[in-house]
């Protein structure tokens, strides 16, 4: 049954990938995602490993929605600081706590940090993550974990 | 309808080149090495951003809406993660940022022993 998923997932993308639909090539695709599933199988992977993805969907899509807006805000306020005559850098590397459990979501956190321009992630502690500030303000502490608490909300019991 | 979306890919697309801009302009002006990453994840995340969503509105409903989408989702998990691999890369050699103005660094940075290569600048 997963095999024939997997195949039929691998020739969706195929076709969409392809955008030529003559019917020998729209066989050749089906072909190979069939040959490229039964060789996985063989290789006795494709039962082993169960992708398990810890978030709520729902949760995530809004979550996205609020990083984009977040990714804006912060786009402008960067631009301001570059083209500032007198470029005001405030710098500052700092602990953040993070509270997410699974490692998914810990990863989600640490990228929207770093996608957000103006905070860096640099390392990773056990249970906090060490962020460079280009412009650092005291308000920042309460923002990031406005962000973290966040994250954790999308997160399901399942680790 | 055509001239509405072409005005708006068009605003998207223009805001997304004065990012990238901006980006490049910012990564010369900074003085060191921990403020020129910041300069450049500004290109990395909104003029990336900005310049996919103006060709998908060039592009309509067609398969290289598709291919832009799925480009843009591997650069939005892609960018950070090297944003974030050189500037763990530089506190590992040691370098350190500056601490602005009025601000206190923080004690037990990682990596507190290791002797700097060079000095970041």
């Amino acid at each position: 049954m997963r095999t024939i998923l997997s195949a039929l997932t691998l020739f969706a993308l195929w076709l969409l990938m392809s955008g030529i639909y003559k019917p020998l090539i729209v066989w050749l695709g089906l072909a190979s995602a069939v040959i490229a599933v039964l060789v996985v199988r063989r290789m006795d992977i494709i039962d082993g490993h169960r992708l398990s993805i810890p978030l709520k969907p729902l949760k995530f899509i809004t979550y996205l929605a609020w990083l984009m807006k977040e990714i804006a805000v912060s786009n402008i306020a960067v631009t301001k600081l570059i083209l500032s005559p007198k470029m005001g850098l405030r710098q500052h590397l700092f602990r953040v706590p993070n509270t997410q459990r699974s490692e998914l979501a810990a990863t989600i956190y640490a990228n929207s940090i770093t996608l957000t321009p103006g905070t860096i992630t640099v390392e990773i502690d056990r249970d906090a993550f060490w962020v460079h500030a280009a412009n650092f303000d005291e308000s920042d502490h309460g923002a990031l974990a406005d962000m973290d608490s966040r994250v954790t909300a999308t997160e399901t019991g399942r680790r | 309808m055509t001239l509405l979306i072409d005005i708006l890919s068009w605003a998207c697309i223009i805001g997304g080149s004065f990012f990238m801009v901006v980006s490049a302009i910012g990564i010369v002006r900074f003085p060191d090495f921990w403020s020129r990453l910041h300069a450049a994840s500004v290109g990395d995340s909104g003029g990336m951003i900005l310049l996919i969503a103006g060709m998908c509105l060039q592009s309509g409903l067609t398969l290289i809406t598709v291919k832009l989408i799925a480009i843009g989702i591997f650069l939005f998990i892609t960018g950070p993660t090297a944003t974030h691999a050189v500037a763990n890369a530089a506190l590992v050699t040691g370098w350190r940022p500056k601490t602005g103005k009025g601000l206190i660094a923080e004690e037990n940075i990682p990596y507190g022993d290791a002797k700097p290569t060079r000095q970041g600048r």
